[in-house]
């Protein structure tokens, strides 16, 4: 049976160009990028083309670039970075209720040490209100962090235009927009951003990397104290045959952007047509404009997710819910929670369907049929 | 139900728990050729201050195993249903002053329930488990027999499956005895082939009965008292007690070791006596309340058969005669001790395990034994 990973969201396959990149970098750059002979700086320089290429594909300068080991370090860093590096300004940070844990966990522990934490609530379509944020914004407000796209049902934030209103304010402005690279086009200038996180195992890169994009000027504490790697913000060895990989699976995403999009709009629509053909009951969650493409988050009417994706599973379909189970216990998705509420049924039958490369219609079409028959099989 | 198709053409669903038996279970399943699933199951939350719980571990165990197999693996979370099924059920036995058998119903309401219609929504057309206990096939039903480790034979938690459950039952290692599963297991290099079995009731697991029961009930001490009004001593709560009990009553002095003989929920008063055969432990009859048989053939009014009145207890001759509303008349042919109501009574035709019921009253000659409970 032919298995069909909609799951690219969770993680993605490495691209084959990438796969040849950090093989190539394995066998021939051993150094040390720190070191001082001819094999630290032949690593140094293929680092530096690395930094290079992730820099400019947001509009950043190389030194911006703190490569970090995957998104929730660049998350963390940020928060935590800025958040200690500023508390003489003010103690205040807003957030929303939908970030990814990294973030939230990270404004949890905050709070314990005596931060106060503002988390934005969102509409039924997972997006945050821009009055309620002017409310919540305060003189000292330090820091701002919101999710660009949700990596559970796709919603975008108003990025650039919060970043317009931070423009004359002293907070920090951080986005984590690990979902959304590598499918939207990102400018740091544009969005105003002045902290951006992004990690490569979601757009076809290997896993164990990130960066935290840093704006020049901007204060943030070090995380990790030892060499002086990435300027002292992050102190370890780089890995550079991971760099490199990273390095070659953005240049291969920011060249296929709106391709990218376009295909993904289509599995949508395909996914979409085949459950309204099949007469199966279910709803979009998500914003009907504001949205990252590749994800696809349903409700099926009188489902249980938990033999939804067993049954899934076992046809081969590979997808997600938002609900964390490991070892069996059931967190409901803090997304959802916060989009429909607590004991709501959206909780207990949604499903994440995610694309990525290695997909064509026909396997679309193929998992959207399976999936209708689970759904006629199972629904009561 | 005489099974023709191919292995690999049937799906078995194993109920992985993470220890030896079910591990064993599911590798012989696999072995045999079926499209074997593991699954595991979550039933407590016993998450402690850290966040650390044991289900975690167990679940790694799982994993594990699984991979070691080559079979699929998922969980599932019936906290829910156990908490409202069986949790409470347990609670309120407690309180009413019984002793219940929380994995009787487990079984009954959980496993081969809840559990089982998960299985089957997911196209399985078994679910199998490590339990010591066997089904055949006999005159077009399914019988449960007991299984061939007579000492660790499992049929007394499993004796409130019906005829439509059993229909859909695995039990793959009823047919061998324990130190074969072991041995089974070690020669397969399972994970799980030296880790220890548990024991006690699960959600309590190796922690102490009486800390855990105290943090769901009210402990309400009293006294202890003979028969005759004689006070012995204070107990700490007539719930932590069970009839035929020795340990924990810390009364000492001249003659025979002291024994639990029975409760006065009223007075809250716990009724002690001397002596392991203390006439008043001993019993001859019971009635039982939601008897349940594994087969869908008519019952004839009045049999005899063996009965079993705790695990891992012998068989008793005895003759059942059926009452109205579930309930049944169970006539022992000699004085059994130790009789306690929430119990279960399950009955037996040599290896074959009948059903059964939970204990409700106890008589001695006829004459209602109100000191039980």
């Amino acid at each position: 049976m032919e298995s069909i990973y909609l799951d690219h969201a969770a993680t993605s396959p490495m691209h084959p160009d990438v796969i040849i990149e950090i093989h190539k970098a394995m066998e021939s750059v051993y150094g040390n990028p720190s070191s001082i002979h001819t094999a630290g700086r032949a690593a140094r320089k293929v680092l530096d083309n690395a930094r290079s290429t992730l820099a400019k594909a947001i509009g950043a300068k190389e030194n911006e670039i703190i490569l970090t080991s995957g998104g929730t370090e660049a998350d963390n860093t940020a928060i935590f970075g800025t958040a200690y590096a500023n508390r003489s300004k003010g103690k205040h940070i807003i957030t929303t209720q939908i970030e990814h844990h990294a973030v939230l966990n990270a404004c949890e522990k905050l709070e314990k040490e005596g931060f106060e934490v503002t988390y934005l609530q969102v509409d039924r379509t997972g997006r945050i209100s821009v009055d309620e944020f002017k409310k919540a914004l305060r003189d000292d407000t330090i820091l701002v962090t919101l999710m660009y796209g949700n990596n559970e049902v796709g919603t975008t934030q108003p990025i650039a235009e919060i970043g317009q209103l931070l423009k004359e304010h002293q907070a920090i402005f951080h986005t984590d927009a690990v979902q959304a690279f590598g499918i939207e086009k990102l400018n740091v200038d544009e969005l105003n951003v002045d902290l951006l996180s992004v990690s490569s195992h979601k757009l076809n890169g290997p896993k164990g990397i990130g960066f935290l994009y840093q704006r020049t000027g901007i204060p943030l504490a070090a995380t990790f104290y030892g060499g002086s790697q990435e300027k002292k913000r992050r102190a370890g060895t780089e890995n550079v045959p991971a760099a490199v990989g990273f390095a070659k699976a953005v240049e291969i995403a920011q060249n296929g952007l709106q391709e990218k999009q376009k295909t993904y709009q289509r599995y949508r629509e395909i996914f979409i047509d085949v459950l309204k053909s099949e007469q199966v009951s279910f709803e979009v969650n998500g914003h009907e404009s504001y949205f990252l493409p590749h994800v696809l988050n349903i409700s099926f009417k009188g489902m249980e997710v938990e033999s939804f994706l067993v049954n899934l599973d076992i046809e081969g379909v590979f997808a997600s819910s938002g609900s964390a189970c490991t070892a069996g216990s059931i967190d409901p998705s803090h997304v959802l929670v916060a989009m429909f509420g607590a004991g709501t049924e959206e909780l207990r039958n949604s499903i994440r369907f995610s694309f990525g490369i290695g997909l064509t219609e026909e396997m679309i079409k193929a998992a959207a049929i399976k999936t209708a028959k689970i759904v006629k099989r199972l629904a009561n | 139900m005489v099974e023709t198709r191919d292995p690999s053409q049937i799906r078995v669903v194993v109920g992985m728990s993470g220890g030896v038996d079910s591990s064993v279970a599911a590798y012989l399943l696999k072995k045999q050729g079926y499209d074997v699933i593991g699954i595991f199951m979550k039933n407590w939350d016993d998450t402690d201050e850290f966040g650390v719980c044991t289900a975690t571990e167990d679940y790694d165990d799982v994993i594990k195993v699984c991979n070691q197999i080559g079979i699929p693996y998922y969980a599932v979370n019936f906290e829910k249903q156990y908490w409202d099924k069986v949790f409470s059920y347990f609670l309120e036995e407690y309180k009413a002053g019984r002793t219940p058998n929380p994995d009787v119903m487990c079984n009954k309401e959980i496993k081969f329930k809840a559990f089982l219609e998960h299985a089957l929504k997911l196209g399985a057309d078994y679910l199998a488990t490590g339990h010591y206990a066997r089904v055949e096939e006999r005159d077009g039903e399914v019988v449960m027999l007991r299984g061939v480790d007579n000492n660790k034979d499992q049929t007394y938690f499993l004796n409130q499956l019906s005829q439509e459950q059993l229909k859909h039952v695995m039990f793959p290692i009823g047919n061998i005895e324990k130190k074969e599963v072991r041995k089974i297991a070690e020669e397969a290099g399972l994970a799980t082939a030296k880790k220890k079995d548990s024991t006690g009731i699960c959600f309590i697991g190796e922690r102490n009965f009486k800390e855990f029961l105290s943090q769901y009930l009210p402990a309400q001490p009293g006294k202890m008292e003979t028969f005759d009004g004689k006070v012995m001593g204070q107990h700490d709560g007539l719930m932590y007690y069970t009839i035929g009990q020795r340990h924990g009553l810390g009364i000492g002095g001249e003659g025979e070791p002291w024994f639990v003989l029975g409760k006065d929920l009223d007075r809250n008063v716990l009724y002690v006596g001397q002596g392991f055969h203390h006439e008043s432990l001993y019993s001859t009859s019971l009635t039982a309340v939601k008897m349940g048989f594994t087969t869908n053939k008519p019952k004839e009014k009045v049999f005899n058969c063996t009965a079993k009145f705790r695990y891992r207890q012998e068989d008793t001759p005895v003759e059942v005669e059926l009452l109205e509303d579930g309930r049944a008349q169970i006539t022992f042919a000699e004085p059994v001790r130790a009789i306690t109501p929430g119990q279960a009574v399950v009955l037996y035709n040599g290896d074959e395990c009948l059903g059964g019921g939970t204990i409700d009253e106890v008589f001695k000659d006829s004459e209602k034994l109100t000191y039980v409970g």
